[in-house]
């Protein structure tokens, strides 16, 4: 029997980790993310949870605790925000590196400097290529959903990595939403018990982590490691597959909205796919064949199904809510003309800036856009591939 | 050597002491020698070493192990030796 409430997207999260019940969480206060390490360190405090909390001083030692934790062989969970996660990114290689399953919420806020507590994707796509797996969310459900998820994705025994669950700061951490609530049994039933890989507490066997490899082996191992990224579509399809069985909503690798018949679409992630979706539906209304793609799983992308998906359209414009410094495009841009490139026939490919620091993404924001891509297809020209959208001049 | 295909997880080595295979030794520019008769057996070498290079018999200091030692120096320097005549000095690799 599911629960429908009314709740903040971090507050959803945190009843996720507490239906989880992690053996150790380690985390360290960071807007917007706080709220949730907070309202699990209440379910701590309260003795609804078993977890060992640990306090630390810093995200750095928030997830190197988090590190030894899962090598010891517990169930690991952290979240953190912004400069926390940039904090974390040298323990995020380490993390990924030993194939060890943490999942960590990030809740998607603006980098410094000038320092900027709102939604921006920044964050998580400076850590694009860290090794973690990307879960993006459009609201509050999602992020529950895919929270839930994330523990059997990165614990499965074909891939053993850890899993990012992103959401957009304040606009999803903070508002409050409609959600349904999965009952505990059926989540714990759902994640099941943890097993432990090599875990380093078995001292019967006694093994070592982290060892030092130099010229002689270091390209196998990054080799082997690249190998593994090959097969976590598929988990995360089947993991998707039995949620939809425990809750009648349907994940894929990333959503497309009226996109089938389409001849011009949007790229765009998390909470900014809601509003866009809203805007498509008034155009469809005017017949104008305008469809949405909205990733799921970010890492690792899934070029050959998204270049599928959207090879059939005439123009498309991928929005970015974090800017590529050095001349570059937005990371969504370079990914959607990367699974792109291998068509001849392709669509005309524009990138489009939006929301950094929290700026308002609104509805006349995605007609503007969509309005370009219509006289991209009247006139066969881009006059500009890459263009900021809601910034003064 | 090993192939990318037999790497195993996480590069998580799963026998017990592998390091022994490691022989840090080839990496000395100084070597320790060892002078007996300045040697008091005070043990300084043998609990400061971060290599288990000094081998101890019967409670008494035995010879180095050079397979193991990386001539970091730090047993020449907290040797005390006998009348102020250190027990272990710090001499250039030769090869």
């Amino acid at each position: 029997m599911t629960k429908v409430v009314a709740v903040t997207g971090n507050e959803a999260v945190a009843n996720a980790f507490r239906q989880i019940e992690p053996d150790v969480c380690a985390a360290y206060p960071i807007t917007p993310q706080t709220e949730l390490m907070q309202r699990f360190a209440s379910f701590v405090s309260d003795g609804k949870v078993k977890t060992e909390l640990i306090l630390v001083e810093s995200e750095h030692s928030a997830l190197s605790a988090c590190v030894g934790a899962a090598a010891a062989g517990g169930r690991v969970a952290t979240a953190t925000s912004s400069q926390g996660l940039a904090l974390m990114w040298e323990i995020l290689f380490i993390t990924s590196g030993m194939r060890l399953p943490v999942v960590m919420a990030v809740v998607n806020r603006a980098l410094s400097a000038p320092i900027n507590i709102h939604c921006d994707h920044s964050d998580a796509m400076g850590a694009r290529d860290s090794g973690w797996i990307q879960l993006w969310s459009e609201n509050a459900q999602e992020a529950y959903d895919n929270a839930i998820q994330a523990f059997r994705i990165a614990e499965h025994m074909d891939i053993r990595l850890p899993v990012m669950v992103c959401y957009d700061g304040f606009i999803i951490s903070h508002s409050i939403e409609r959600i349904e609530y999965l009952d505990d049994d059926i989540v714990k039933n759902f994640v099941g018990e943890y097993k432990p890989l090599y875990p380093l507490l078995d001292i019967e066997n006694p093994k070592s982590y982290g060892p030092l490899i130099l010229t002689d082996l270091y390209m196998e191992v990054r080799r082997a490691h690249a190998e593994v990224y090959k097969k976590v579509p598929q988990v995360v399809l089947k993991v998707a597959e039995e949620f939809e069985k425990i809750s009648g909503r349907k994940y894929g690798l990333f959503e497309t909205y009226r996109l089938e018949d389409a001849e011009i679409g949007l790229v765009v992630l998390n909470s900014a796919a809601g509003t866009a979706k809203d805007v498509v539906d008034e155009y469809r209304d005017k017949g104008i064949k305008v469809g949405l793609i909205k990733p799921r799983l970010f890492r690792p992308f899934p070029y050959g199904e998204i270049g599928d998906a959207l090879k059939h359209l005439k123009a498309v414009c991928v929005l970015d809510r974090a800017d590529a410094f050095g001349g570059s495009f937005g990371p969504l841009y370079l990914d959607i003309a990367t699974s792109l490139y291998p068509y001849s026939i392709k669509p005309a490919l524009i990138n489009r800036i939006y929301g950094l620091g929290g700026r308002d993404f609104m509805p006349e924001h995605v007609a503007y856009v969509i309005e370009e891509l219509k006289k991209i297809v009247e006139t066969g020209k881009v006059e500009s591939f890459k263009e900021y959208i809601g910034v003064r001049e | 050597m090993m192939g990318w295909k037999q790497i195993p997880p996480g590069m998580v080595i799963l026998e017990a002491g592998s390091a022994l295979k490691f022989k840090t030794g080839s990496w000395r520019a100084f070597k320790p020698r060892w002078i007996e008769e300045n040697c008091i057996h005070c043990l300084l070498c043998w609990l400061y070493c971060p290599d288990n290079a000094v081998k101890v018999k019967d409670g008494k200091r035995g010879e180095f192990d050079f397979d193991y030692c990386k001539g970091c120096g730090i047993c020449a320097l907290e040797c005390p030796g006998k009348k102020g005549n250190k027990a272990i000095v710090m001499e250039e690799e030769v090869k």
